[in-house]
């Protein structure tokens, strides 16, 4: 039996302290749970022990001995095994092909000796009580469960130049799965850690974690903050420690009084679109609703079926109660402005000047009789809307690329801007931005409610979360669960409500 | 269920194509002698597609396997004219099919240019060291050693039709040779299944711990090798070579692979699969000109029978995505 330890591990990447001086240790045949907020460090950590990046100070020691750093082999030939959120599974493949994905094919004069190959797969595939799967048959006919199961084989089996495996990663590994497919997995991981293999289980899900682990590590900012036995620790416990730092006047302070009655600029009604189920909520002018939930939960699809990037498979959306058009393009037309996640992949075109970015969506209304195009009116417009923004750049002229990244996101706010909505939507507006532009992003959030504007914003970042939203929806695998106001909510309440257990789905 | 109709649409739609010509053509089609005469008239393409597969089937392409053919074939031209050994000479030409196949993975794998731009420059750049090495001639006639011409003429005679021989062509042993190699080496063994890996899914290669640049960059050398060898069988039949014969070999190889692609089960690039390409390709030539079809005509004919081929397939399996 052997043990992992993780030794005073840092990692900085510019000015961000992504891991500052995180120990702790992985024994033999225990489920540790990893915990921490988005950005908290869990992800650097992971992608060190898998070798692919290398930590400034620090070392991982595996039964005393010390590992290569910064090589995903090395940690591979420890006996440390990998099971990421995204399965990779390679479709086109067999089952047993998919297990052999990181190992030699045995092989008999060269040639690959396929006997040999299933009969290992299926070997592999029993030992985890998984005989249902054959060996032979094509990846892309399982379900992500099984993919998920399949992979997992793929790290028992070996070679003779590497140890067994002796722990496992395993990086949110339910993200994909359904609850059936889940508890499959957990029989799985018991099976495991009765022969004697350490799991570091890393997830956002509460239950999970609570069921399955026998001690939890907690991170925050990059730093460790405690490894506790799961019976000393609970719930309340585990979130104080991943949250713990207080709102310290960022945000602007709340309108008082909505106009509650009238209109909603937005009415959802039993929308259903991808893993959305039935969603409904209004959306007064001058509101902002924050969409609060896990990785996974579905904010992000909410945003994207309203823009008309996911489709609608049932329910009635109005905007200012007219029926919202289904296509992105009629839905800004209407007065629907979506400012996406990924900025840079699907915000910003980097190269081109930003008076194209802001006018983008906005070709046709600002088209000189429609198709020809007006650079002067252009430029005015994103003139006018950068100032409104407190744009700050060199030249309209100038490439996005050049700009910061909160310039960037003041970009895609002028553009959302430039088509004047009546309601936006925001998903993470101030990921990667950093704290001073962030501030000018909440005063300008702040400002457009003021004016009238519905927002929508999903973020992670919680206390951005309850200190910008008038209410917030908590979103549970694609269900709306709940509408609570943000007055008074704490970032542990909030918390707590996300990890809430669903009654009897 | 559907796969199967989709798997056997394919098959039955290159069926029909030869009962077509059978019907139309009852002298001359089904005959042994046409039917070798087709397989040596494919065998180049079969070559150039089985190893363009290779490439494929890592979701690459390689467009510089004409050029890389015509500049072969003058290669070793040029050296018989300056007296080498025929062994020598194309010894040397393969070389440079080596040397350009890995240069191209090189490009490919290591600095990361995409293959369409990257071999599209490398096809430029062969079929002007072609033109350069030949001077824009065509080397013909005495230059051309007999055996090497005659090589191409020949073959092993396996009966006889209308009181002559049957000859099974060299060229034909040649392809058939290549495709064994090739299915070889992409279906049972490592270095093809990773190829296969790597084309499902790059990202899970990368974190399996697959040599996916290594892994490109040898791929490359594959079609390198084989479209020189090709060229060098287009210089055998033709007795001759200039530094345009081989363009042609080019799309049509592409259009080959993918329309094996159709009748695969999972729609992947498969060795096997390409050679029915090949041959419903040839079919369809050798059939076509024997219906007097007028060339340019045979040309259009053939590339909306690739589009409806591969268009089909395209749609059907989109559709088994969505339910």
């Amino acid at each position: 039996m052997t043990r992992l330890e993780i030794q005073s591990i840092s990692r900085r990447f510019g000015a961000v302290q992504a891991l500052d001086g995180v120990s702790f240790t992985l024994n033999a045949g225990e489920v540790h749970a990893l915990m921490g907020e988005n950005g908290a460090g869990k992800s650097t950590l992971i992608r060190v022990l898998a070798g692919v990046d290398r930590p400034d100070s620090g070392s991982l020691l595996m039964g005393g001995k010390p590992l290569v750093l910064g090589q995903p082999s090395a940690t591979q030939q420890a006996g440390l095994r990998f099971i990421h959120q995204e399965l990779h599974p390679v479709r086109g493949l067999s089952v047993a092909e998919n297990t052999f994905l990181d190992h030699p094919y045995p092989t008999r004069f060269g040639l690959v000796n396929w006997r040999e190959v299933h009969r290992k797969a299926g070997e592999a595939l029993a030992r985890l009580g998984l005989g249902h799967i054959a060996p032979n048959r094509p990846m892309s006919e399982l379900g992500a469960g099984d993919q998920m199961l399949v992979r997992i084989c793929g790290t028992l089996i070996k070679n003779e130049q590497q140890s067994d495996p002796w722990h496992y990663v395993m990086d949110e590994p339910t993200a994909a799965l359904t609850g059936e497919e889940s508890e499959r997995l957990f029989t799985v991981i018991n099976t495991l850690t009765d022969q004697g293999v350490g799991v570091l289980y890393v997830s956002h899900r509460m239950p999970e974690v609570l069921r399955l682990s026998q001690r939890v590590t907690v991170l925050r900012d990059g730093q460790h903050i405690e490894t506790v036995l799961r019976a000393d620790t609970d719930q309340d416990r585990i979130i104080h420690a991943m949250t713990g730092r207080d709102l310290s006047g960022l945000f602007p302070a709340l309108t008082s009084a909505l106009p509650s009655s009238g209109r909603p600029a937005l009415r959802v009604s039993s929308l259903s679109a991808g893993r959305l189920k039935n969603i409904s909520f209004d959306v007064q002018p001058g509101e902002i609703l924050g969409l609060g939930g896990l990785t996974g939960s579905g904010r992000g699809s909410l945003l994207r079926a309203l823009i008309g990037d996911l489709h609608r498979d049932a329910g009635e959306v109005l905007l200012d109660g007219r029926p919202l058009a289904t296509k992105p393009a009629e839905a800004w037309a209407q007065g629907l402005a979506y400012i996406p996640r990924e900025r840079r992949a699907e915000g910003l075109m980097l190269d081109r000047s930003i008076t194209e970015n802001v006018a983008l969506p906005h070709l046709t209304p600002f088209a000189r009789g429609r198709y020809f195009l007006d650079p002067q009116r252009q430029t005015k417009i994103a003139d006018a809307e950068g100032e409104r923004v407190r744009l700050k750049y060199a030249d309209l002229q100038q490439p996005t690329r050049q700009l910061s990244g909160g310039n960037q996101q003041k970009v895609m706010f002028a553009r959302a801007l430039a088509g004047n909505p009546s309601v936006l939507l925001l998903d993470e507006p101030t990921r990667g931005v950093d704290i001073g532009a962030r501030f000018d992003l909440y005063r300008i959030i702040r400002a457009l409610s003021d004016a009238g504007k519905a927002i929508v914003m999903t973020s992670s970042d919680l206390p951005e979360l309850i200190g910008l939203s008038d209410r917030i929806a908590i979103l549970q695998e694609g269900q709306m669960v709940d509408i609570v106001s943000s007055e008074r909510m704490t970032e542990a309440a909030l918390l707590s409500r996300f990890y809430q257990e669903q009654k009897a789905a | 269920m559907t796969g199967t109709i989709r798997r056997f649409s394919g098959i039955i739609g290159m069926l029909a194509v030869v009962a077509f010509f059978a019907i139309s053509l009852p002298d001359t089609f089904l005959t042994p002698r046409n039917l070798l005469n087709i397989s040596q008239q494919i065998s180049m393409l079969a070559v150039v597609a089985a190893t363009m597969t290779v490439v494929m089937v890592m979701g690459d392409f390689d467009l510089s396997v004409g050029a890389m053919a015509s500049l072969a074939g003058v290669v070793a031209a040029m050296l018989f004219v300056a007296g080498w050994s025929i062994p020598a000479a194309l010894a040397v030409a393969l070389g440079v099919g080596l040397v350009g196949g890995l240069f191209n993975g090189l490009v490919v794998s290591l600095i990361g240019i995409l293959p369409f731009v990257a071999t599209l420059a490398t096809l430029t750049v062969f079929s002007g060291l072609a033109f350069l090495i030949s001077d824009g001639r065509t080397i013909f006639g005495r230059d051309i050693p007999d055996a090497f011409g005659d090589f191409a003429r020949n073959g092993p005679v396996i009966g006889s039709a209308d009181d002559r021989l049957l000859v099974f062509p060299n060229l034909t042993l040649v392809a058939l040779a290549v495709i064994f190699i090739i299915w070889v080496v992409l279906e049972h063994t490592s270095y093809g299944r990773r190829l296969y890996a790597l084309g499902g899914n790059r990202e899970a290669s990368r974190l399996a711990g697959l040599p996916v640049t290594s892994l490109r960059l040898t791929a490359f050398a594959f079609t390198g090798v084989g479209a020189a060898l090709a060229g060098l069988m287009y210089a055998s039949r033709v007795a001759s070579a200039n530094p345009t014969q081989g363009d042609g070999l080019m799309l049509t190889a592409i259009a080959a692979v993918f329309l094996g692609m159709t009748i695969t089960r999972d729609g992947q690039p498969r060795v096997l699969a390409t050679v029915a390409g090949v041959v419903i390709l040839g079919i369809l030539d050798n059939g076509l000109t024997q219906l007097r079809v007028d060339s340019y005509v045979r040309e259009i004919l053939v590339g909306a029978i690739i589009l409806v081929a591969v268009g089909f397939s395209a749609l059907s399996r989109r559709n088994l995505l969505r339910s």
